[in-house]
């Protein structure tokens, strides 16, 4: 879709003859330049996962975050232009507590959505000001309305997801999400960052996870060290499994999923516990070679 | 609670009235007097519906100043209508009372209205909320208010039980606003109430003649 607006594109207040607003769409190119973020929904809660790519040594690690906090239960991960995210990040910041203040509960997803979707459209309507050339997803879990994903593009419209993916990979993400069943473990959800990422072929790259769900009590936060470390275990694993891949999906056949259980499926699963996905015992052996798991030990534990 | 203002501090209609509100198991039951007064001696109306809805399954009572607690109830009932239409679904008990709040508090200084906010909602179910005069918003079980609430502190404070059943709670509202009504000069007429639940919203109306009488009368 690489056309030439050739004077209908020198600012958002004109369409072209073909019915289109180049600058608007210009500003998803910029969007797509930019690596990649994904959201999940599962059944108890989002997981966000955001491909930082690495471009100097001298950055401090776990700087220049692409993950926010917009409320205690939302969580929002952007892609594109860092700065118009960020201020972004702040108009929904603005919303949220607004609403609270003025209704005296927590802003349901879709509305803070809807807001900061509407907050976006307004710039896409005059000359006077550019398109935010950034994308976002915003994710919440609540008890009783559960987990929720929303994604909102430079345009301004908002739609509801399973799962999405925003940035340069997004359409070898969404071939990998598109596997996922979507009552499916947090864990498998960590494993499709890496996938995609080595598919992209980038150098170094840092990745930032956060999630929402019940295991958190419904608050947004990053991903504990220690259990980001044994998903990142766990996903190099499963990139060089294929026998595994077949053994999950004789699992598939065996029976309904178990219920989710959030962290505690990462550590069973990389401690040889119970698989929560079909109820059998297994046991994985994760070595630095990689060469000698054993995905179907019947182990006693 | 509801202080007592003297008459002095009042201009034209006011509401010396009794008002209240106890959550029962299941939903809550809201109701008040229906006298209006001028000057505590003049009874301007015999007949008067202080309990309003402001949307389906939620309903006020108004305290203070008659007008003053319309116009803040006018206001309340058409923004929480758009808020339920901009939420696709119905507003919550805590969302309609935090908006009588709101009005309240950043008004205080021209106003004299407080309300008693009783209503049903999917999230929390029965719910009660005070917003007194100078706006502040707590939730409660049972509660009562207006000048003749006064009178019957006592008589809520033993013979309230949570987890009441409908017809139980029922009466006990009846008695508390009949004891009122009989010691408040400046309340009286009949007893309005509304039964709210999940299943939907009911109107009671005692009349003065069909009200419980106690030993002495």
């Amino acid at each position: 879709m690489s056309s030439i607006g050739t004077g209908y594109d020198l600012s958002a207040s004109t369409f072209s003859p073909d019915g289109r607003v180049f600058q608007v769409e210009y500003a998803m190119k910029a969007v797509e330049n930019s690596s990649t973020a994904i959201g999940i929904r599962c059944k108890d809660g989002i997981v966000f996962g955001v491909e930082k790519l690495v471009l100097s040594k001298l950055y401090e690690e776990g700087s220049n975050k692409r993950i926010f906090n917009i409320d205690r239960h939302v969580g929002m991960a952007v892609a594109g232009l860092l700065a118009d995210a960020r201020s972004l990040a702040e108009v929904a910041r603005e919303e949220a507590s607004n609403f609270r203040s003025n209704y005296g509960h927590d802003i349901p997803l879709k509305h803070l959505s809807d807001r900061v979707a509407m907050y976006v459209h307004a710039y896409t309507l005059y000359s006077a000001v550019r398109p935010f050339g950034c994308s976002f997803i915003l994710g919440s879990y609540d008890k009783d309305d559960g987990a929720q994903l929303y994604m909102v593009d430079p345009s301004g419209i908002s739609y509801g997801y399973w799962g999405c993916a925003i940035g340069k990979a997004k359409q070898a993400a969404k071939t990998e999400i598109e596997k996922l069943q979507f009552n499916c473990l947090f864990v498998f959800s960590f494993t499709r960052i890496y996938i995609v990422h080595d598919e992209v072929k980038d150098k170094a790259f840092e990745l930032e996870l956060s999630w929402v769900g019940d295991v958190t009590n419904g608050r947004h936060e990053l991903v504990p060290k220690d259990v980001k470390e044994e998903a990142e275990k766990y996903a190099k694993v499963r990139l060089y499994e294929t026998e595994c891949s077949e053994f999950y999906n004789s699992c598939e056949t065996a029976g309904p999923p178990a219920s989710m259980l959030g962290v505690r499926s990462v550590l069973q699963v990389v401690c040889g516990k119970r698989c929560c996905r079909c109820s059998t015992w297994t046991c994985f052996l994760f070595q630095d070679s990689l060469e000698e798991e054993d995905d179907s030990d019947e182990d006693n534990m | 609670m509801e202080k007592h203002y003297t008459d002095s501090k009042v201009k034209g209609v006011s509401t010396g009235t009794t008002i209240l509100a106890a959550i029962f198991d299941g939903g809550v039951v809201i109701g008040s007097d229906s006298r209006a007064s001028m000057g505590g001696e003049y009874v301007s109306s015999k007949t008067i519906n202080k309990v309003i809805q402001v949307h389906d399954r939620i309903f006020c009572c108004m305290a203070g100043s008659l007008a003053d607690a319309q116009a803040v109830i006018k206001s309340a009932k058409s923004h929480l209508s758009f808020h339920s239409v901009q939420m696709e679904s119905p507003p919550l008990v805590i969302a309609a009372a935090s908006v009588l709040k709101e009005l309240c508090y950043k008004n205080k200084d021209e106003l004299q209205a407080g309300f008693l906010t009783a209503g049903w909602d999917s999230k929390k179910g029965a719910q009660v909320y005070v917003v007194s005069l100078g706006g502040m918003l707590i939730s409660q079980q049972v509660t009562i208010g207006g000048s003749g609430s006064t009178y019957i502190y006592g008589y809520i404070d033993a013979k309230y039980k949570p987890n009441m059943t409908r017809e139980e709670c029922l009466q006990f509202a009846t008695n508390a606003l009949a004891l009122a009504m009989g010691r408040d000069n400046v309340s009286g007429g009949v007893a309005h109430l509304v039964v709210i639940t999940g299943k939907g919203v009911e109107h009671v109306v005692v009349p003065g003649d069909k009200l419980p009488r106690f030993h002495d009368e």
